[in-house]
């Protein structure tokens, strides 16, 4: 009994310990509870030279967290016991989370730097008079390939992924919308089709290409495209241009019968403790300066018009990245479809995951 | 009568532990089970389930889980008889433990990195003449993988038994006349079965609901119930049918369990 006693009497002791030296060490570094701002955004998008900044200008702590996709973060909000004070999500979810009352509304007047947001991504039908979010970074979907790899060939359409030269070469992100949506672009039909014909179509033509697919898999896409594992890739465009800085062989293109563009946008959450510091930091984000430098680290396409002019020229007049006007008009946002769609648009998707070659 | 008193009182915490961890959380997800998308009340997650996509998963998901577990054993029952054998057994357990410290996800990675297409994996194969295969995103790999990750949990318990065992026993079968084989067959095995299906018990179950490795070394061209799982709850939140394949994966593994459980009663 004595040596239970003495047993149990060290490991409280230890446990006090410990604690006192995390809660100790947190406040050395400054993180109290009133001076901290938590962001929730997705890996490796934002550089982390300007949370520094951030953090030497305003005397606030930032937390950063991270997620991998919009679901997921979504979850994560509305069972709450978090504390969010930023969110990064995208424009479909907006208008779901808008809908669902987990948005705080934002005072523009605590954000003088808003005038520096290109007008073509402000007031969008997801958020009307963007009073609930501020775009962050936005993009296309398409495909990143290898022309070395393929003999010089080039690919300019989705239907091009169909070819039989391409066997297993391709790999395809890991999102219901982006796969199940490539199918119905390819048949020419629109992102947001709720036809249920229409989808099973989709589905079925993308079973025909299963022979060509070597995986479906998540962020390590970005490796493995870059390290030559497969010469084809459906990506995002910012991911399009991280992995082209890493390996300079590789070309991106918008496939020519239209894709998804979409937009990141930051908000507040319900979940935030300091609204405050929130609209700090995305004004301090909006700075122009500070969001060409993000730019360049992330390799997305900014939507702030002051940015462009502190970034490289060939950076901004490029066409994968900056798509030209004729070009965007064939680009679709996603609009929010509810649950009972998107549940389908899932259903097929693992089921065309499942379809064996 | 204070003996008894305390001795509920010291009860309490266990039982609060098992009511709060263990039947609280199993009910809900029954519960959960229940409601479709829009969270109506219905049974319409069971209807699902009996369709042939759910159906053909659990079927993959068993074989899978089969393969993973049979491989196990057949690597694992001589590994651990030999470990017997060694003069440092400790040590040589220890080595084959410590790779279960480090983090799956890390081990996975390696893995891509082995397996790839310019991977130590294919450049073996190209020297010694074979040249370059895709193994990454393959069964085999899958396999392959997942039996490096559960060995330990399958050498543990066989080990603990075959250390046990009474020498004398085998002597006593070979001064009656026994060959080799009988004396595995008829002493050894059935002396360590209880370690074999406590084995096989701790590498099925997990296998059943593995979900990381199908996408990262499989490539999501392995799709097993715990995949699904996953994407029912993070990606489609649809919590019924995330729910409803859960209820059947536990009444799955209680089946296991009854089955391949050592039946002490009366002992």
């Amino acid at each position: 009994m004595n040596k239970l006693v003495r047993f149990f009497l060290v490991i409280a002791v230890v446990s006090a310990v410990l604690l006192y030296a995390i809660s100790s060490l947190n406040s050395s570094q400054g993180y109290t509870g009133s001076n901290t701002l938590t962001v929730f955004n997705w890996g490796d998008y934002i550089d982390p030279d300007i949370i520094k900044r951030f953090e030497k200008e305003t005397g606030i702590k930032v937390i950063y967290e991270t997620f991998d996709s919009n679901e997921s973060m979504m979850t994560k909000i509305e069972q709450g016991g978090t504390n969010y004070d930023i969110a990064i999500p995208s424009e479909y979810m907006i208008d779901k989370m808008r809908h669902e009352h987990l948005l705080i509304p934002l005072d523009h007047s605590k954000l003088p730097n808003l005038k520096y947001i290109d007008n073509r991504f402000m007031d969008l039908p997801f958020d009307p008079q963007n009073k609930y979010s501020i775009p962050y970074f936005w993009g296309t979907v398409g495909i990143v390939y290898n022309p070395k790899m393929l003999h010089g060939k080039k690919i300019t359409s989705w239907n091009d992924l169909w070819a039989s030269n391409l066997k297993n070469k391709i790999l395809l992100t890991d999102g219901a919308r982006e796969v199940i949506g490539m199918g119905l672009n390819s048949l020419g039909y629109s992102l947001n089709d709720t036809n249920k014909q229409h989808l099973i179509e989709a589905k079925e033509k993308l079973d025909t290409l299963t022979p060509n697919i070597k995986a479906i898999v998540g962020d390590e896409i970005k490796m493995l495209l870059a390290n030559r594992e497969a010469s084809v890739g459906l990506v995002w465009s910012g991911d399009a241009s991280e992995i082209m800085s890493q390996n300079e062989d590789l070309d991106y293109v918008v496939p020519k019968e239209g894709s998804n563009l979409w937009f990141d946008n930051m908000v507040i959450p319900k979940t935030a403790k300091n609204i405050e510091a929130a609209h700090k930091f995305i004004n301090f984000m909006l700075d122009p300066k500070v969001a060409a430098k993000n730019t360049e680290y992330v390799g997305y396409s900014t939507p702030n018009k002051g940015a462009l002019k502190y970034m490289p020229k060939e950076v901004v007049n490029d066409e994968r990245f900056y798509p030209s006007p004729e070009l965007t008009e064939k680009l679709e946002v996603y609009k929010n479809l509810g649950k009972k769609n998107l549940a389908y648009y899932n259903e097929l998707f693992l089921q065309f995951k499942m379809h064996r070659k | 009568m204070e003996n008894k008193l305390t001795r509920s009182l010291y009860r309490i915490p266990y039982l609060l532990w098992i009511l709060l961890f263990v039947i609280v959380p199993i009910l809900l997800v029954l519960y959960y089970s229940f409601f479709d998308i829009e969270g109506n009340f219905s049974f319409i997650n069971y209807q699902k389930f009996f369709t042939p996509v759910y159906l053909k998963m659990t079927i993959s998901s068993f074989w899978y889980a089969f393969l993973i577990t049979a491989i196990s054993l057949l690597i694992s029952y001589p590994t651990a008889y030999l470990l017997t054998k060694t003069r440092h057994k400790q040590l040589w357990l220890l080595l084959i433990i410590v790779p279960s410290w480090i983090n799956l996800l890390l081990k996975a990675y390696a893995f891509i990195g082995i397996f790839g297409t310019y991977g130590a994996a294919n450049s073996f194969l190209k020297m010694i003449g074979i040249g370059s295969r895709q193994i990454l995103f393959t069964d085999f790999s899958f396999v392959f993988v997942s039996v490096y990750i559960f060995i330990p949990f399958m050498i543990l318990p066989i080990f603990n038994a075959l250390d046990e065992l009474n020498p004398t026993l085998l002597d006593a079968a070979s001064d009656l006349g026994a060959s080799k084989w009988t004396t595995f067959r008829r002493i050894i095995f059935p002396l360590t079965i209880d370690g074999v299906k406590s084995g096989c018990q701790v590498v099925f179950i997990p296998a059943l609901s593995l979900f990381m490795l199908t996408r990262l070394i499989a490539g999501n061209r392995v799709i097993t119930l715990g995949t699904s799982i996953e994407q029912h709850f993070l990606v489609t939140q649809d919590w019924g049918m995330g729910s409803t394949i859960a209820v059947f994966l536990i009444i799955i593994m209680v089946l296991i369990m009854l089955v391949t459980g050592t039946r002490k009663r009366g002992v």
